[in-house]
């Protein structure tokens, strides 16, 4: 073989494979990728049961309830135009978990309309919130300034 | 004053950076023996001493924790351990870029100092380079992101650093990533000033071959140290969890590893020059854009410390410039880099080819589940791309690699035959299958973990075949780097692997004095007990804990409350035995005298990261056998140099 064919091949070669890496790359986003519902989102289109998505919302004040083995607790997720959610979640809290403040559920509906939740990313500190929830809400957003510039002229 | 100390000395560092570049430049187009081109290094070595101080009175003003500097103010607390002071110097935005064009500048300043291999022109151009990526990243710096900032009045208090921050971790992880970050820079450099003088030889790839390694191996410890403290410190229990800033780590890693192997062609072969140098160019270019997404709060991650648009769009900028003109600068010089030396496809370069390819397929499928989320965000879309894409998608290209990685060192250059070495394909396929079946018919367990369990196995014994019939002794350290190295990555994987196979997981809901278990351990809650920090209060849950009803030891998770800033932490406890590690979350909540308790048993977890130190012992053997050599090398050339000197004053 020449040396000019094996560059060209060569070249052509792995050009082939990042092609195609890409290319299932992109078949696979489009059907692993875990899409993000607000409450009145998943109320209206909800997702196929048992399809991994993201609930974000707002943790319904006197929903939080715990279950008798003491580790299951169920919430209400809610969002805007009277949209609510019911999540249950099996786990320890993440900090900062309250009633009345934002939260990322991950996880899929189960057949009755419950959200079943793996994993809640609730606000992680006082400088920083889940993307998604950046302006839910005006009143929070102005705590957050508040919080943030305390100590500072 | 300290403070201004430190500004000044930073501008005058980004003045010699734009000297150092015109230096460059100038000794391109005239030649290096003018003037301007002999200020080219001591420009780059004075540079490097100013910003190392400039750093050093960022670390002084959080030592003494100098509230009238607005970082410190809203960064620090004078209650804080004094470790945390200094380590916080680095966990914020302004600091940590800081950090970044100091390890820059030193390791500017270092290639100016002492890398004469290479022809002066090359060296010059080199030089420019990197001054003038370090030109950009001082703007950035000085323009829209300065550390040491007054405040009109001092703060009274400062605002606290993040407690997931304070660790032990934050002293180690971030200093050791930015010098794999920015070490690439130096391969970058490398890159363009042999694209400038179309000097693609191997010279040049083994002046630059040591800076990969070393880049590398810091990457390496940087991703291995920062996935054990992410799995600590969260208390979630996992070592990966494909955020993009790990991602962001990763990529960088995954080119440098392409780079290091075809460089190697490059230094013994005199092939794939130009892919060489692309890979150079990519692989720094992962670094930026991990910067640039990390640092312009584009992304959702706790690594963001500041959503600043601005920012966002000057790093963008850099980014378009530095990788932009580099590929131009590639495509118009590209062809006139010659041919390189041909080989067959059963060789060592032949091997190394596939593994390049692999690993820039894999490169291709991190970049995009990563910028996936940005894309369908223009169209109002929100997804998250997690480990269901990562793993299966990443794992099509990693298998190959790795049985290319089993057999690909046993092959010689250029020309080469499988019949060759067919014995020793057929044991690690042995090995291989052998895995697959038993593991599969013992456990019944799920394709990936079953593959990596196999993989890894037959990958461990692979990695020491290359030493098979030599005298160990006489084998150069840095084939033993090599093989230490690949070794370790089967460790790694038999972690990762055993990890996802045989995690117990159990949740529990315990009274003072109740029991559970977990696995193999016995777990009881004997007390639950206030404790007090320097800047927090806890409840410990002391527990006693026995392996397979062995001697029971105590252990105490604690959940924090940290003042400044408030925030509630999980401290979980480790318990580390050599086939794998108890993990111990203790929840805050106390229902109705009932305490929240996860537990964890995670068989042969540890050996994650022990592969990735091993990795890197083996980076670092490669290092010290390539120095060596060089240094032999250099003797030699000077002693016959003497020799003739002395055979014509006797003539």
């Amino acid at each position: 073989m020449k040396a000019k064919h094996q560059r060209l091949v060569l070249v052509l070669l792995a050009l082939a494979a990042l092609f195609g890496a890409v290319l299932l790359a992109i078949y696979a986003l489009r059907n692993q990728a875990s899409y993000f519902y607000l409450p009145e989102q998943m109320e209206a289109s909800p997702p196929a049961v048992g399809q991994a998505v993201r609930l974000g919302g707002m943790v319904a004040p006197g929903s939080l309830e715990t279950l008798s083995d003491g580790i299951t607790v169920t919430f209400t997720v809610t969002g805007r135009e009277d949209s609510a959610v019911p999540v249950r979640y099996t786990g320890i809290l993440p900090d900062l978990f309250v009633e009345g403040s934002g939260v990322v559920a991950e996880g899929r509906l189960d057949a009755g309309g419950t959200f079943i939740a793996d994993n809640l990313l609730a606000k992680h500190d006082e400088n920083y919130v889940p993307r998604e929830l950046e302006g839910m809400s005006e009143h929070q957003a102005a705590k957050m300034a508040e919080d943030t510039t305390v100590g500072l002229e | 004053m300290i403070a201004e100390l430190g500004l000044a000395a930073l501008w005058l560092a980004a003045a010699l950076a734009a000297l150092q570049l015109l230096g460059g430049i100038l000794a391109l187009r005239g030649g290096t023996e003018s003037d301007i081109a002999g200020l080219t290094r001591p420009a780059a070595i004075l540079q490097g001493g100013l910003v190392a101080l400039s750093f050093g009175a960022l670390l002084w003003v959080f030592a003494i924790t100098d509230l009238s500097v607005k970082l410190v103010a809203t960064n620090s607390h004078t209650m804080k351990p004094l470790i945390f002071k200094i380590s916080g110097a680095w966990g914020n935005h302004e600091g940590s870029m800081l950090l970044w064009v100091t390890v820059m500048a030193l390791a500017g300043a270092l290639i100016a100092g002492i890398e004469r291999r290479l022809p002066e022109r090359t060296m010059q151009a080199t030089l420019a380079a990197q001054g003038f990526v370090a030109l950009g990243f001082y703007a950035f710096l000085l323009l829209s992101s300065n550390p040491f900032e007054r405040l009109p009045q001092p703060a009274t208090e400062g605002m606290g650093l993040n407690p997931l921050l304070q660790d032990i971790g934050l002293a180690l992880h971030p200093p050791t990533l930015y010098f794999g970050y920015v070490g690439l820079s130096v391969a970058f450099s490398f890159a363009v000033g042999a694209l400038l003088t179309r000097q693609v030889t191997p010279d040049f790839a083994r002046a630059m071959r040591p800076w990969i390694l070393g880049a590398w191996v810091f990457l390496t410890l940087g991703i291995t140290a920062g996935s054990y403290w992410a799995y600590y410190e969260l208390g979630w229990g996992g070592y990966w969890f494909w955020d993009p800033v790990e991602n962001a780590s990763l990529m960088p890693w995954l080119a440098a590893t392409a780079l290091l192997h075809s460089a190697s062609v490059l230094a013994s072969r005199d092939a794939l020059r130009v892919w060489t140098i692309m890979l150079g160019v990519v692989a720094f270019s992962m670094s930026m854009l991990g910067t640039f997404l990390v640092r312009s709060g584009i992304l959702t991650s706790v690594h963001a410390f500041a959503v600043d648009p601005e920012r966002g769009s000057f790093i963008l900028f850099l980014l378009a410039i530095y990788i932009g003109g580099a590929l131009l600068l590639f495509a118009l010089r590209a062809g006139a880099i010659n041919e390189g030396e041909r080989f067959s496809v059963a060789s060592r370069e032949g091997a190394l080819v596939v593994n390049n390819v692999m690993l820039s397929a894999i490169l291709a499928v991190v970049l995009l589940g990563t910028l996936y989320p940005l894309l369908t965000e223009a169209f109002d879309v929100r997804v998250s791309v997690g480990p269901p894409y990562f793993n299966p998608v990443g794992a099509i290209f990693a298998f190959p690699m790795l049985a290319v990685m089993a057999v690909g060192p046993l092959l010689r250059w250029r020309k080469d035959g499988f019949g060759r070495i067919s014995k020793e394909i057929a044991l690690v396929a042995a090995f291989l299958l052998a895995g697959i079946v038993l593991l599969g018919l013992l456990f019944g367990l799920a394709i990936l973990p079953l593959l990596g369990l196999s993989f890894a196995i037959a990958l461990a014994v692979a990695s020491f075949l290359p030493l098979r019939g030599r005298k160990l002794r006489r084998v150069p350290i840095e084939t033993w780097g090599m093989v230490v190295a690949h070794f370790g990555l089967a460790i790694s994987l038999f972690g990762m692997a055993s990890e996802s196979a045989f995690t117990e997981e159990h949740l529990a809901a315990l009274e003072e004095g109740g029991a559970t278990s977990v696995g193999p351990w016995q777990v009881r809650l004997e007390a639950v007990e206030p404790v007090a920090g320097p800047n927090w209060t806890a409840i410990a849950g002391r527990m006693a804990v026995s392996y397979e009803g062995g001697e029971p030891q105590t252990i105490a998770p604690q959940s924090r409350n940290f003042w400044a800033p408030p925030q509630q932490t999980t401290e979980s406890v480790l318990v580390t035995r050599w086939n794998g590690q108890l993990y111990a979350v203790m929840g805050a909540d106390n229902r109705g005298g009932r305490y929240q308790l996860r537990l964890w048993w995670k068989p042969f977890v540890t050996f994650i990261w022990y592969g990735g130190l091993i990795i890197a012992l083996g980076g670092i053997l490669a290092i010290i056998g390539r120095v060596r050599g060089d240094l032999k090398r250099r003797i030699v050339r000077r002693k016959v140099a003497e020799r003739r000197a002395e055979a014509e004053a006797l003539a």
